[in-house]
């Protein structure tokens, strides 16, 4: 990894008759073999010429229950890099999440899955996840959760933008036992972050043209910390007068996300209801199989799914849900300007799921994983070569 | 023949002087607080669906406004504090906390007053109230003094906020042995402990331990452990998984709503509340509804089925069934419901039905 950090990437070419391609000396020989062997005739979507130089992504193996959009991208003929690291839950050291987030700092964008916590351990064992997302300082926890075509659930039409703080409020791992059998542990709120993510929140939603931002919190209770949440919300709404903004307390809140989500357009909240309700609505789509989440902070934006799980009990069976990851990829495609290719692997997965019907066990169904993905792939050629002008 | 006449009449008398013993012992006081805003109109549709079903029961109505007691702390009403250490039963409608007057909530207060430790919330589909969630079952039991809601803030400097989540090896043993019990004692078969201690370690660990000493002395619970987001994620893509589940304050309150809104929201939804020294108040979790108060649109059935839990807490299964079975077939008839219920009845005449049924079930 020192040498990658080193080497200039030199702009690849792909031609028609055949290639020739620089190869750093560290690289895993097998991601470039295919470069060389692959012509255009068994790479539909490949380009002519690729001007800018690849992207270099960096992909975090935590606990992962599957990497087949790996497959999927080389496939696609994706101009991004893997880099990847390895990160074992089982290990007490810290110094393979510190390799990771130095990885992240190096190539800015990480496509990660979730690595256990023994909870059973002391407390100076700490979530390696929640390591990672506070020394990237990766402030906003985004969760897109809609309903998706195909997948039978009780509730329809659900569209609700999640924007959760990450970094501090009941995460912040301050703990201590005042005497034996009296343990203190502190939610920290500060004005800074409040504002920070109020702002993300806004901005979001004024991109996307959202109408109302919903701040969820429990400030009849916890008056000082959700109470300055909430007057953060308050300021920055005051800057944003082409959006309502309104709140909720968090327990009417998921009561009312299981009778009416057709309410909810944008909500914002501090780290533990954001655990919450983020869980609730992936319950509400279709399942943790279904919906990506990012997390994005001022220099480095980190995607995985939304509901950070590792499957340890479905791992190595091939009847784990690839869209979550596969759509978190595309997310990050989208980041990185990838906007077509984004796409094209979206649109491939939306169609998988509704007419294809190939559901993984999680949907009811008896696909496999690895089916899914070749159906994916399948969905991808049916949509023709991608040439230079598009891009 | 004479010696077996007065066999006889012997039989007789001991039976009646048996029956007159129990039925002294069974005439059981109640206190009741029937609350503000829908309250009153509330309890009395309770009070008169119990007179019909002729349940032995003796009312004793108090008022809990709060009150600046000696050394200016606030407190209830000393009758009401009274009634309530005599009888260790209570009924409590919805009450109001208006806002700058200075006293904390009622609810809390009450709360402190008794050390009611455990709020228990059973959440059960009912047949006719259609929601998205059918053949829901299970039992919320929520830690109900300490954790997130301890009330200890900080301003540590302009812009810094610090809420103290406090944990104690006493409230977390309490809450588990009242969890298991409850199970125990109600057949159910399996307790979860929900918690956070993959980023807790310590608070949520030290609830998560409790939990499984006392599991140790229950070996016929089954008991599970699940992180909190894992059960909000299963819970509404299949709450039929879960059966009794025990846990911190906040979490409780957050997963209590969430179950109240599968079954249709808190107005259907019982809850009681148990204390230390065997007192246990029974309450109607929604609010005072003070648009709809007086104009005898109130849905009672909330108060209803929590004094159906009361009943079975005091081991009066008998009415408590004739009574839940009396209401449950009112709403799922649909002849007759209030508003709310998507009728349009008045709570009256809801309760006129309700208590008709009753006298027939008998």
């Amino acid at each position: 990894s020192e040498n990658c950090a080193n080497q200039p990437h030199a702009p690849l070419l792909l031609t028609k008759t055949g290639q020739t391609v620089r190869r750093p000396a560290h690289s895993d020989p097998d991601s470039w073999r295919w470069d060389r062997t692959r012509t255009s005739e068994s790479c539909p979507r490949a380009l002519q010429v690729w001007e800018k130089g690849r992207e270099k992504r960096l992909l975090v193996l935590g606990d992962l229950i599957c990497l087949t959009d790996w497959g999927l991208h080389r496939f696609c003929c994706v101009p991004v890099d893997f880099e990847v690291v390895n990160v074992d839950s089982s290990l007490t050291s810290e110094d393979e999440i510190n390799n990771a987030v130095t990885a992240i700092r190096r190539n800015g964008v990480a496509l990660k899955g979730n690595i256990e916590t023994n909870h059973n351990l002391p407390p100076s064992h700490k979530s390696r996840n929640n390591l990672l997302r506070t020394s990237l300082d990766l402030y906003a926890n985004v969760m897109h959760c809609q309903t998706l075509p195909g997948v039978q659930t009780r509730h329809k039409d659900i569209d609700i933008i999640i924007i959760r703080e990450n970094t501090e409020g009941e995460y912040s791992s301050l703990e201590h036992e005042n005497v034996p059998g009296v343990v203190e542990s502190l939610k920290i709120i500060t004005r800074v972050n409040s504002l920070r993510i109020a702002e993300y929140a806004f901005r979001q939603a004024r991109e996307k043209g959202r109408r109302r931002v919903t701040a969820v919190h429990k400030a009849n209770i916890m008056k000082l910390g959700d109470g300055l949440f909430l007057q953060c919300c308050k300021e920055v709404a005051a800057g944003y007068p082409d959006i309502t903004f309104d709140n909720m307390i968090v327990d009417n809140t998921t009561m009312q996300l299981v009778s009416k989500p057709q309410q909810f357009d944008v909500m914002v909240m501090p780290n533990l209801y954001g655990n919450v309700v983020s869980n609730v609505c992936a319950g509400l789509v279709g399942g943790p199989g279904l919906v990506p989440g990012a997390n994005y902070g001022k220099d480095y934006a980190v995607f995985e799914t939304a509901t950070r799980n590792t499957g340890k009990s479905i791992a190595n069976k091939n009847i784990a849900n690839p869209t979550a990851t596969l759509l978190a990829s595309c997310l990050m495609l989208d980041h990185l300007g990838l906007h077509d290719y984004a796409s094209m692997i979206r649109k491939a997965i939306l169609r998988t799921l509704s007419e294809t019907r190939l559901h993984t066990a999680d949907l009811g169904g008896q696909g496999t994983t690895s089916e899914v993905v070749q159906s994916i792939m399948k969905e991808v050629q049916k949509g023709g070569p991608l040439t230079s002008e598009k891009i | 023949m004479s010696s077996m006449m007065i066999l006889l009449v012997l039989k007789c008398l001991s039976q009646i002087i048996f029956y007159c013993i129990c039925f002294a012992f069974q005439m059981q006081t109640v206190t009741i607080i029937p609350g503000d805003g829908i309250g009153p109109e509330i309890s009395t549709s309770v009070i008169k669906i119990f007179e019909a079903a002729k349940v032995p029961i003796q009312w004793e109505e108090r008022n809990v406004t709060a009150i600046k007691g000696p050394g200016g702390k606030w407190m209830i009403p000393p009758e009401a504090k009274e009634s309530m250490d005599k009888s260790k039963i209570g009924l409590k409608g919805p009450l109001k906390t208006p806002i700058a007057a200075g006293h904390p909530s009622m609810n809390l207060l009450l709360r402190k007053t008794f050390d009611l430790y455990a709020n228990v919330r059973p959440c059960v589909s009912i047949e006719g109230y259609k929601t998205p969630y059918t053949d829901v079952d299970l039992v919320t039991i929520r830690e109900n003094t300490e954790g997130e809601y301890s009330g200890i803030e900080h301003v540590i400097v302009d812009g810094v906020v610090q809420s103290i989540k406090l944990i104690t090896e006493e409230a977390s043993r309490r809450i588990a042995e009242y969890a298991f019990e409850y199970a125990r004692n109600n057949q159910r078969n399996s307790v979860t402990a929900v918690h956070k201690a993959n980023i807790m370690r310590m608070s949520d660990g030290l609830f998560l331990r409790k939990c499984r000493e006392v599991a140790e002395n229950f070996k016929d619970v089954k008991f599970t452990e699940m992180y909190l987001d894992t059960v909000c994620l299963n819970m509404v893509q299949d709450p039929t998984q879960f059966d009794v589940l025990v846990m911190p304050n906040l979490y409780g309150d957050i997963l209590s709503d969430l179950c109240a809104g599968l079954i249709g929201g808190l107005g259907v939804t019982p809850s009681g509340n148990i204390g230390a020294n065997g007192v246990a108040i029974f309450e109607s979790v929604h609010g005072t509804a003070p648009d709809i108060a007086g104009m005898d649109l109130a849905n009672p059935t909330a108060l209803l089925l929590s004094a159906v839990m009361m009943l079975r807490h005091m081991g009066l299964h008998g009415h408590a069934k004739k009574i839940e079975t009396a209401c449950f077939d009112t709403i799922r008839d649909k002849k007759v419901l209030t508003k709310d219920l998507g009728g349009n009845s008045k709570c009256s005449e809801f309760t006129a039905e309700i208590c008709r049924r009753v006298q027939d079930l008998d």
